[in-house]
């Protein structure tokens, strides 16, 4: 028999070693299942993980490792500071949602006038919708203690809905034969979110992003904020004689999600996405919650863990090209990733020892 | 009977049957939750119950056999649930998302190639002259098998929890874990099978969406289902008659809310569409608006990781 010892503190060397051994782990079932679904499972985890960095079109997919990450990782660093301190925001889809329709709300109102300040605007409009859409389970739980959990997600259909509404009508483009879906703005210069070196998929979201680790880590180590979401989140009774405020950290956690999120929204539409359509938002803000554990809830981790989900990303399109993997195959393999991930973690806090027969 | 176009005894059938998948799922959860298991896992139960009874349907061509394979597929979910949160003493919260997560994706990689196709019907139950009462026949005596088994799994459930000793230990459970297990009682395995009778329920009530309720499999079809079923159990302060009710309210909602839509009301789609969440949503907060009361239901342990001292 074996008996768990909890250590007093978390292990440092199984903290990151339980996402390296996680990521082999999933690469094992996951080629595990490929194989029983006859195909063969060390072409499709080359193609996954090695042919869109170094394979024959790595050149195309290369830029696309960039454009993925940057949501993932500006999302997941909005929600990490939330989950270190118990407080759950599921809902950063709707909040991406959001954000993206209030940002492409104010460009499609300036349009066609060009100016250099359109750009900051619908910036900030992006963020501060998807502050106000996390803001809504924030409000609802400090006013009524109502679970944020189920709050947020609700909210995610919502905003699917709300996106679809203005997809076929007040951002519908006036001159689109009657197609739903809005102007594209990487055709209007003043609101486009265009790479800053091109060729390299490096956009203004991914400068946010970084800016996002950079703040985030200096908040999270070297703030009384860091400090405060530490306690919350390891001993909220400490917490609170300690001085904090619960209901202001989750209103922070909430809205400052939110925000991320909302900016993650905007910055994909203006850039990559181009233009609100139906299908518009494909499911960043769910891969963010893996990205977000998968990085220890750590900035620097979650940059990793943002590049290494969007590998996954881009690997599943190649796999698809190459060895005929469907689509769907990549969403089973990143929710593997984050049980593995969560069972291993089973080291980090707890020593296994073999169970002594008294004598 | 209309009104304003809408026949109300054809809303009330099929309100029951836009029902039974939320009223299946949320009775299962609450009984993992009595234990004091949270599983936010639900809506990857089901999704993975749907694909798994539709498949086997299609296979075997019985939709009994579908559904006895959605049961299975939910309890094999659960089961992975509890060994992460009961065994490696995961987070609970996190363990219920990636469970989601994953039976979403692994759903989609198991339903490719099923999309368009149409399950063998399920049979309504043969009671004869019965079913062609007026008004009564199509809202008691017009249903198949599965709405009756939802609804004698609501009246099993409530006994059992009030009325044996088996759900004495249960609750037990749910209440002081510790002092449960100072009894002698086993705390986790207690907790498993009221995670598997969970999981069985949640798989049951995705396979009545694919084979009853839309029927076909399209990806992500639940939509939200099990999150519903999840905020059912809240409303329903951990009571099975309350489940009932707030399940068959919900469906009310839905049906009424695609009725509309059929009727070609001046509200747009997407509006009505989104009628069945914001009503989830005012209605979680009705309920924590109540104060202590609705909190004092819940299970005491309820998300709280066990570790048996020795």
């Amino acid at each position: 028999m074996f008996l768990l010892e909890k250590r007093p503190e978390a292990s440092r060397l199984w903290t990151w070693g339980t996402p390296v051994l996680a990521v082999v782990a999933t690469m094992i079932a996951g080629g595990l299942l490929f194989a029983l679904m006859g195909k063969d499972p060390f072409l499709a985890i080359r193609a996954i993980f090695w042919d869109p960095l170094f394979g024959p079109n790595a050149s195309y997919f290369r830029p696309q490792l960039l454009v993925k990450a940057g949501p993932l990782i500006l999302i997941a660093m909005g929600l990490s500071f939330g989950f270190r301190a118990g407080i759950w925001n599921i809902g950063a889809e709707g909040q991406y949602v959001i954000g993206a329709l209030c940002g492409a709300a104010v460009a499609l109102a300036a349009y066609p006038a060009e100016n250099l300040l359109i750009f900051p605007a619908m910036i900030l409009a992006g963020a501060l919708g998807g502050f106000l859409w996390g803001m809504i389970p924030a409000f609802l739980r400090i006013r009524f203690g109502t679970n944020e959990i189920l709050v947020s997600l609700m909210l995610v259909y919502v905003a699917e809905n709300v996106l679809s509404y203005m997809a076929h009508g007040p951002l519908k483009n006036p001159q689109g034969y009657g197609f739903p879906g809005s102007r594209n703005l990487q055709q209007y210069p003043s609101a486009h979110n265009a790479e800053v070196i091109a060729g390299t998929g490096l956009h203004w979201g991914v400068l946010a992003a970084l800016a996002a680790v950079v703040v985030g880590h200096v908040l999270l180590n070297r703030h009384i904020f860091g400090f405060q979401i530490r306690v919350a989140g390891q001993a909220p009774r400490a917490a609170r004689f300690a001085g904090v405020n619960p209901d202001r950290l989750v209103a922070i956690c909430l809205g400052g999600s939110g925000a991320l999120a909302g900016l993650a929204g905007i910055f994909e539409v203006s850039g990559p996405g181009g233009q609100i359509t139906d299908a518009f938002n494909v499911g960043y803000g769910f891969t963010a919650i893996i990205v977000a554990f998968l990085g220890r809830l750590e900035p620097l981790g979650i940059l990793l863990a943002g590049l290494l989900m969007a590998l996954t990303y881009i690997g599943g399109e190649t796999a698809q090209l190459v060895v005929g993997l469907p689509a769907a195959a990549i969403q089973a393999f990143q929710g593997m990733l984050l049980f593995f991930l969560l069972a291993f973690d089973l080291l980090t806090h707890y020593r296994i020892r073999r169970r002594r027969i008294p004598a | 009977m209309t009104l304003g176009g809408i026949d109300i005894v054809m809303l009330i059938a099929s309100m029951m049957v836009a029902a039974t998948p939320i009223l299946l799922a949320a009775t299962g959860e609450m009984v993992a939750e009595k234990a004091g298991v949270l599983n936010l896992g639900v809506e990857g139960m089901m999704i993975m119950g749907a694909i798994g009874g539709f498949g086997a349907a299609v296979l075997t061509g019985s939709p009994v056999i579908g559904f006895l394979a959605a049961a299975a597929a939910g309890v094999v979910m659960a089961l992975l649930f509890a060994v992460l949160t009961l065994k490696l003493l995961s987070n609970q919260v996190a363990t219920g998302l990636a469970l989601t997560l994953f039976g979403l994706g692994l759903s989609a990689l198991l339903g490719q190639g099923l999309q368009g196709i149409k399950p063998p019907p399920t049979a309504r139950l043969p009671l004869g002259p019965l079913a062609d009462l007026p008004v009564l026949g199509p809202i008691v005596f017009g249903h198949d098998w599965v709405v009756y088994l939802s609804l004698a799994l609501v009246v099993a459930v409530r006994w059992y929890l009030a009325r044996t000793r088996g759900g004495l230990v249960l609750r037990a459970v749910g209440e002081n874990p510790d002092a449960a297990h100072a009894l002698g009682y086993p705390v986790v395995r207690v907790r498993v099978l009221a995670l598997a009778f969970g999981g069985a329920l949640a798989g049951l009530g995705g396979a009545y969406l694919s084979l009853v309720r839309v029927p076909q499999w399209t990806e992500g079809m639940t939509a939200g289902a099990g999150w519903i079923a999840l905020a059912i159990v809240v409303f329903a302060s951990w009571r099975a008659e309350r489940v009932l009710l707030g399940a068959y309210l919900f469906g009310g909602i839905t049906v009424l809310q695609l009725r509309l839509q059929a009727a070609g009301v001046a509200i747009p789609v997407q509006i009505l569409s989104m009628a069945p969440y914001l009503i989830t949503i005012l209605v979680l907060v009705v309920m924590s608006a109540r104060g202590g009361r609705a909190r004092l239901q819940a299970p005491a342990a309820l998300g709280r990781p066990f570790v048996a001292v020795r």
